[in-house]
C-alpha cells in the first residue's frame, strides 16, 4: 500500500467520522427529535438494500425486480430467530440466517435465469418475490397477513450507520477486485468477456447473490428496528422504492445511490402528506430522468475525494470513474 | 367429471382475457424487445374507459367496447411516443425503467384522480345462465370467449394479410433490413402499440363485465401473469401468446379447484421459473443459434 493510497483512505475515514459526529451532535442537542432519528435509520436501511441492488443492476447489468422478496427473507429470519433467542447473539445469528437463506434462494433463481440473455431475470425475480410473499402469508409460523409483532430491538442509528459504511466499503472494494472487474466486463460486453475466458453466468450469479444477501441484511435491520414485520411491507412497491434510489442516483454509481437514498429519504418526509400524488411525482421523475439521462443523474461516475483533495492532474489509476 | 369440464370452461374464459393481454406483450417484445410493464395498466385504463362510456355516456356495451379499444389504442401510441421512442438508442434497462415509470404513473395517477377504491362496473348486459347437463355457462362468459376469439382472428388477418402486418413482421425479424426496404419503423412500432393496447383494453372491459368491479391496481397481477403466458407460449410468437394465455387461465382455475386458491398466483410464477429452466424459448419457440 503506497503513501497516496493511505492518505486517500484516511481522508474517506475522516469524512465518515465527520458525518458520524455530526449526527451524534444533533442527537445530543435533540435537534431532529425521535422522528428525525427514525428517518435517518430508515435511510440507512434503504441505503444498504440499494447498494446491494446497484451491485446487481449497475455492476452486472442484470435487472432484478425482486429485491423486496430478499428483504422479506431477512426480515422474517430476524423476526423468528431473534424472537426465539432475544439477545444480541440471537440477533446476529438471525442476520446470518437471513443472509444464508437469501443467498441460497438467489443462487437457485439466478443459476437458471442468468444463463439466458434478455430481461428474463426481471420477471423471474418479480415472480420469486411474489412467491416468497405468498408463502409467508400462508405459513403458520410467520402468522400470515397479520405479521409478527414485538420483535426485540437491537438496532439504533449507530448500528445502521456502521453497517451502511461496511456495506459501501465492501461493495466499492468488491467492484475493484478481480471478481468485480470480471462482473463489469460481462456487463460491458458479454461476448467479449466470454471470449476472454470469463464464465459469464458465474459472475452474474455472484453479483446477484451478493445483492440478495445485502437485501437480507437490510430487511433484518428493518424488522428489528420497527419491531414488527408484515407481508404488506415487502410488496412489489418496496422493490420499486429501492429501484428508484438506484436508478435516479445513477446505475452503477455507489455515491449516486448514497446521495439519492438520503435525498429521497428526506423528500419522503416532506411529501408524506401527499399520498398518491407523491407516487405520481416519483413516476414522472423516473420517466423524465430516463429520457434525458438514461444512466441516472450521476451516470456511472463516482464522487471522488481523491480528485477534490489530491488531484494534481496525474495518477487516476485507482479511480473507478468511467467518465474520464 | 362434469365439475372438471366446468373448471376447464371457467379457465378458458379467464384464459381468454390473459391471452388478449399476452398478445400485446408478445407483439411489443417481438418488435422492440421490451417488456412493456405498462401493458397491464393499459388494460386497467381500458376498463375505466369502458366504465365511462357505459355509465356516463350510456352507450351500448359493444359500442363502449369498441370505443374503449380505440381510445386505448391512441393512448398506447402516446405512451410509446413519449416514454419509449426517445429511448430507442438507449440501453435496454433504461427503456424498462421508463416502462415501469409509466406503469407507476398510470396506477397512481388513476388512484389520485379517481380514488383507489374498487368501483362497480355497470351491468350493461343482464347475466343469463345456461345449463348443459351438469355444466353451467353464462352469456357473459360466451361474450368473453367469442370476443376474444374474434379479436384474435382479426389480429391474425392484420398480421398475415395487410401491408402493415407485413411491415410488423419485417421489423420484428430485422429492424435494420426493414429500414433499408423503405419501411417506416417508427410508424410500424406505433401501430404495434396501438393494436396491443386495443386488445388489452378489450380484455379490461370484458373482465370488468365479468367480475363487476374495477380498481386502479387491477392491471398489476394480470399484467404479470399475461407476460408469463407470453413466455410460456414463446415470446414474440402470436399463436403462442393465445395458447399460453389459455393454459395459464386453466392452470389457475384448476389450482383453485383443488383447494389451493391461496397459492394460485405462486403457481403461475412457479411455471415461469420452470419454463425458464427447461425451455426458455417457450412451447412454440424454436431454438435459435446465437450469432456473434
Amino acid at each position: 500500500m503506497d503513501k497516496a493510497h493511505i492518505k486517500y483512505t484516511l481522508s474517506w475515514a475522516t469524512l465518515v467520522l465527520m458525518i458520524f459526529v455530526f449526527i451524534y451532535v444533533t442527537t445530543i442537542f435533540d435537534v431532529i427529535g425521535q422522528y428525525g432519528m427514525t428517518t435517518i435509520v430508515l435511510i440507512g436501511i434503504n441505503l444498504i438494500a440499494a447498494v446491494g441492488l446497484n451491485l446487481v443492476i449497475g455492476m452486472s447489468g442484470q435487472f432484478s425486480l425482486g429485491h423486496a422478496g430478499f428483504m422479506a427473507i431477512g426480515a422474517y429470519a430476524t423476526a423468528l430467530v431473534s424472537s426465539a433467542i432475544p439477545s444480541i447473539y440471537g440477533f446476529i445469528i438471525s442476520l446470518i440466517v437471513g443472509i444464508m437463506v437469501s443467498g441460497v434462494i438467489a443462487l437457485a433463481v439466478g443459476l437458471p435465469t442468468l444463463r439466458l440473455s434478455g430481461d428474463y431475470l426481471a420477471i423471474a425475480t418479480l415472480g420469486v418475490a411474489e412467491i416468497i410473499r405468498i408463502i409467508i402469508i400462508n405459513m403458520k409460523s410467520t402468522r400470515g397477513a397479520a405479521g409478527i409483532f414485538g420483535i426485540p430491538n437491537f438496532v439504533n442509528w449507530q448500528v445502521v450507520f456502521g453497517l451502511s459504511v461496511v456495506a459501501i466499503v465492501f461493495v466499492v472494494n468488491f467492484v475493484r477486485s478481480t471478481t468485480g472487474q470480471a462482473i463489469i466486463a460481462v456487463r460491458d460486453n458479454e461476448i467479449a468477456a466470454e471470449s476472454l475466458g470469463i464464465n459469464t453466468t458465474k459472475y452474474k450469479v455472484i453479483a446477484f447473490v451478493l445483492g440478495a444477501m445485502l437485501a437480507a441484511i437490510a430487511g433484518g435491520l428493518r424488522a428489528s428496528f420497527i419491531q414488527s414485520v408484515s407481508p404488506q411491507d415487502y410488496t412489489f412497491m418496496q422493490s420499486i422504492t429501492i429501484l428508484i434510489i438506484v436508478v435516479l442516483g445513477g446505475i452503477g454509481s455507489i455515491s449516486g445511490t448514497v446521495v439519492t437514498a438520503i435525498v429521497l429519504g428526506i423528500l419522503d418526509v416532506i411529501l408524506q402528506n401527499f399520498g398518491s400524488l407523491r407516487m405520481v411525482i416519483y413516476a414522472l421523475v423516473l420517466i423524465i430522468v430516463m429520457i434525458f439521462r438514461p444512466k441516472g443523474l450521476l451516470g456511472t461516475s463516482e464522487f471522488s475525494l481523491k480528485k477534490i483533495l489530491f488531484d494534481s492532474g496525474g495518477d487516476h489509476g485507482n479511480n473507478n470513474s468511467k467518465n474520464q | 367429471m362434469s365439475s372438471i369440464i366446468q373448471q376447464l370452461i371457467n379457465g378458458l374464459i379467464l384464459g381468454s382475457v390473459y391471452a388478449l393481454l399476452a398478445l400485446g406483450y408478445t407483439m411489443v417484445y417481438g418488435i422492440i424487445k421490451l417488456i412493456n410493464f405498462a401493458h397491464g395498466d393499459v388494460y386497467m385504463l381500458g376498463a375505466y374507459f369502458g366504465y365511462f362510456f357505459i355509465k356516463v355516456m350510456h352507450f351500448n356495451f359493444f359500442i363502449a367496447l369498441v370505443l374503449s379499444m380505440f381510445v386505448s389504442a391512441l393512448l398506447g401510441m402516446l405512451i410509446e411516443f413519449i416514454a419509449y421512442r426517445p429511448l430507442r438508442q438507449s440501453p435496454r434497462i433504461a427503456v424498462l425503467i421508463s416502462a415501469l415509470g409509466v406503469s407507476f404513473l398510470l396506477e397512481n395517477g388513476m388512484s389520485y384522480l379517481y380514488g383507489s377504491d374498487k368501483r362497480a362496473f355497470p351491468q350493461a348486459i343482464k347475466t343469463i345462465q345456461y345449463h348443459f347437463g351438469g355444466i353451467q355457462i353464462s352469456n357473459i362468459q360466451l361474450i368473453i370467449i367469442s370476443t376474444a376469439v374474434t379479436l384474435m382472428i382479426v389480429l391474425t388477418i392484420i398480421v398475415k394479410r395487410t401491408k402493415m402486418g407485413r411491415a410488423m413482421r419485417a421489423v420484428s425479424a430485422d429492424q435494420e433490413a426493414a429500414v433499408l426496404m423503405g419501411i417506416n419503423v417508427n410508424r410500424t412500432i406505433s401501430f404495434t402499440f396501438a393494436i396491443g393496447s386495443a386488445l388489452a383494453a378489450a380484455g379490461g372491459v370484458l373482465i370488468g363485465l365479468y367480475y363487476n368491479n374495477i380498481d386502479p391496481l387491477m392491471g398489476m397481477t394480470p399484467g404479470i401473469k399475461a407476460f408469463v403466458a407470453a413466455v410460456l407460449g414463446g415470446i414474440g410468437i402470436i399463436p403462442g401468446a393465445a395458447l399460453g394465455g389459455w393454459l395459464i387461465g386453466i392452470l389457475e382455475t384448476l389450482t383453485q379447484a383443488v383447494g389451493l386458491s391461496d397459492y394460485k398466483d405462486a403457481v403461475v410464477y412457479g411455471i415461469l421459473i420452470v419454463i425458464l429452466l427447461f425451455k426458455p424459448t417457450g412451447i412454440l419457440g424454436k431454438n435459435k443459434r446465437e450469432k456473434v
